[in-house]
């Protein structure tokens, strides 16, 4: 209701008698009072911010390169966390894993959601189950649908398997196999996350003026065509917008990992969070997790980074 | 059906054949999503009904031969539903009422009350927006575990959730621009009548507010529902820990039956909540999207 009010100040002169000013030593002091009001409010939500985000990144730099162990005096190392964790046999393991899922993810998470919001924004009927539909899986706990899919990828009686069988087609390993594991899991990640997506889509395909179609058909321009000359540069930005928050998300990744393989076979899906969790908690290596920790920090506030910027100059146009 | 013009136009639709692949298209639609998205919830909620031999067996049954809600009644004993559940829920209502108190009250001093320095307070709010969250979680696990100055430890208590909740600045930036909005004669008049900021924050602005407060709640409980990893590292006392932390926990020596049912139980309240609020969800996560 109030997104549309633009309103312009309003002159009180009218309405009310001029006050007499007040002297200048007790404006000083009203303004003083009011500062002091104003971060009484704030303090709360300041010291939060200061305390569990803005000490933590400034704490995670310090730690990258001290040895430390809670309990005891920190120990300035220099750059030894970062080569120890560079030559770990796990750490290209991890990174490499965290980038082919993040492709991945990519590949397989924009394009289904794109086409099934293009085929959704056609269909004229039964709207809302649709949408409802789509989303329930979001709001699944991630942790229960990891456990959902680790139980469907089971070779024995697995669900999977099952459907292949029943296609007459050769059965996989999914999770298990050094080879599908990885992909097993971008199946769920996608599968778990796409609803929003979808959502967002629509809203986007919603928002396309229905002249710019009429116009393309009168110019003779087929399907393929109208959606490739009309659709695809009218959502240019939110498809970029949400590629980009994909990318920060499923860098990310560690539930699926975590409860679904362990990381195994055989390292086949450690991710780069998956090992920071490994480094402080099986290690004990709190130095090496914030030297990881600062190098994801680094490569994801890019990304975020060219986010904001995206939103911000679209927002204020 | 009228509406606004789509890829297709009504007049292809309203063709006979275009008619009939409309609706060829909207039974595959309906099938695929069956399948994909609602079938895997079914063979959840009745693999948890099946004897534990029938849920192994190959091929599998579609339906339970005999229906034993055994699983489930030994889901809420034996892996303490309950108290799981209970300790997921005094999370999510302590971070929800933390969230609102501290992010609205900094939000109304952000957009009203022009406190010195308001722009570099936003600006390293907003900053923390550019980090993400789940890079920082050890730097984080090791300040909650000895917190500065206080040097006491957080670990094993829900205000380990609550306080980094508050730290949300998404939330904090939608409540902030939401209050910019308001129109300024209003809050003026109130202030002419005599009313002092909290009571303009209380029967002002949060009246007016209901809607993006709405937003901001459902977004906080659903965070902390959610939520996997931080509560994973930060309740290493089984007794404490919240329903999805606890699963994984007890997942690698239960039943597959019992697990499964643990599974839909605790999927039960945010689907739920999910139902009945879904056109607030839903428009509110197209509502962020579409500003151009």
């Amino acid at each position: 209701m109030t997104k549309t009010a633009e309103r312009r100040p309003v002159t009180k002169a009218a309405a009310h008698p001029v006050p007499v000013p007040p002297p200048v030593r007790d404006l000083r002091r009203r303004r003083l009072i009011d500062q002091v009001r104003a971060y009484g409010f704030l303090l709360g939500g300041l010291l939060c911010f200061a305390l569990f985000s803005w000490y933590p990144a400034i704490r995670a730099v310090v730690i990258a390169f001290q040895k430390y162990t809670p309990g005891s005096e920190p120990e300035w190392v220099g750059t030894a966390n970062f080569t120890r964790v560079w030559h770990d046999p796990e750490f290209s393991a991890a990174w490499r894993n965290t980038l082919t899922f993040t492709l991945l993810a990519l590949l397989i998470g924009f394009a289904v959601p794109f086409v099934l919001a293009l085929v959704l924004n056609e269909l004229r009927h039964a709207k809302a189950f649709f949408r409802v539909v789509v989303y329930l899986p979001v709001m699944i706990p991630p942790v229960v649908s990891a456990l959902l899919w680790k139980w469907f990828y089971d070779p024995g009686a697995g669900l999977a398997n099952e459907a292949l069988r029943f296609l007459h087609l050769p059965t996989s390993n999914w999770s298990n196999g050094a080879d599908t594991a990885l992909v097993s899991l971008v199946i769920v990640a996608t599968w778990a996350n796409m609803g929003g997506t979808v959502l967002i889509y629509l809203a986007a395909l919603q928002s396309i003026p229905g002249e710019l179609y009429e116009a393309a058909e009168l110019d003779g321009a087929n399907l393929l065509q109208r959606v490739r000359h009309v659709t695809v540069p009218q959502t240019r930005f939110v498809i970029l917008m949400l590629m980009l928050l994909q990318i920060i998300a499923t860098m990310q990744v560690f539930t699926e990992p975590f409860v679904i393989t362990g990381g195994g076979p055989e390292n086949a899906t450690v991710t780069v969070l998956y090992l920071i969790y490994k480094c402080a908690f099986l290690y004990n290596d709190f130095g090496g997790a914030c030297a990881l920790s600062v190098m994801l920090l680094l490569l994801l506030g890019a990304f975020s980074a060219v986010y904001l910027r995206l939103t911000r100059s679209e927002g204020d146009a | 059906m009228s509406g606004t013009r789509t890829l297709i136009s009504p007049a292809t639709l309203a063709r006979p054949r275009g008619r009939a692949l409309y609706w060829t298209v909207f039974t595959a639609v309906v099938l695929l999503f069956g399948l994909a998205f609602l079938f895997p919830v079914y063979w959840m909620v009745t693999g948890a009904l099946k004897s534990p031999d029938e849920v192994a067996r190959t091929p599998p049954t579609l339906v339970p031969e005999q229906w034993h809600t055994g699983g489930y009644t030994d889901a809420w004993d034996l892996m303490q539903l309950p108290r799981h559940l209970l300790n997921t829920l005094v999370q999510a209502a302590g971070a929800w009422a933390f969230q609102l108190v501290f992010c609205t009250a900094a939000a109304y001093a952000l957009s009203k009350l022009k406190p010195a320095f308001g722009k570099v307070v936003l600006g390293g709010i907003l900053a923390t927006l550019m980090v993400p969250a789940q890079a920082l979680v050890v730097p984080k696990y090791l300040t909650v575990a000895d917190l500065p100055f206080l040097h006491t430890s957080l670990l094993n208590d829900p205000l380990a959730i609550w306080l980094p909740a508050v730290a949300n600045a998404f939330n904090l930036y939608l409540l902030k621009r939401f209050f910019d909005q308001l129109p300024r004669d209003v809050l003026e008049a109130a202030e002419i009548d005599g009313a002092g900021k909290l009571r303009i924050l209380w029967s002002v602005v949060l009246p007016m507010s209901r809607p993006v407060l709405g937003v901001v709640s459902i977004f906080a409980l659903v965070a902390v529902w959610q939520d996997f990893l931080w509560p994973l590292m930060v309740f290493s006392d089984t007794g404490k820990q919240p329903i999805s932390v606890a699963l994984v926990q007890l997942s690698q020596n239960i039943q597959l039956t019992v697990l499964i049912a643990a599974m839909v139980i605790a999927s039960i309240p945010m689907v739920a909540l999910f139902l009945v609020f879904q056109r607030h969800i839903i428009a509110g996560i197209t509502a962020g999207s579409t500003k151009g």
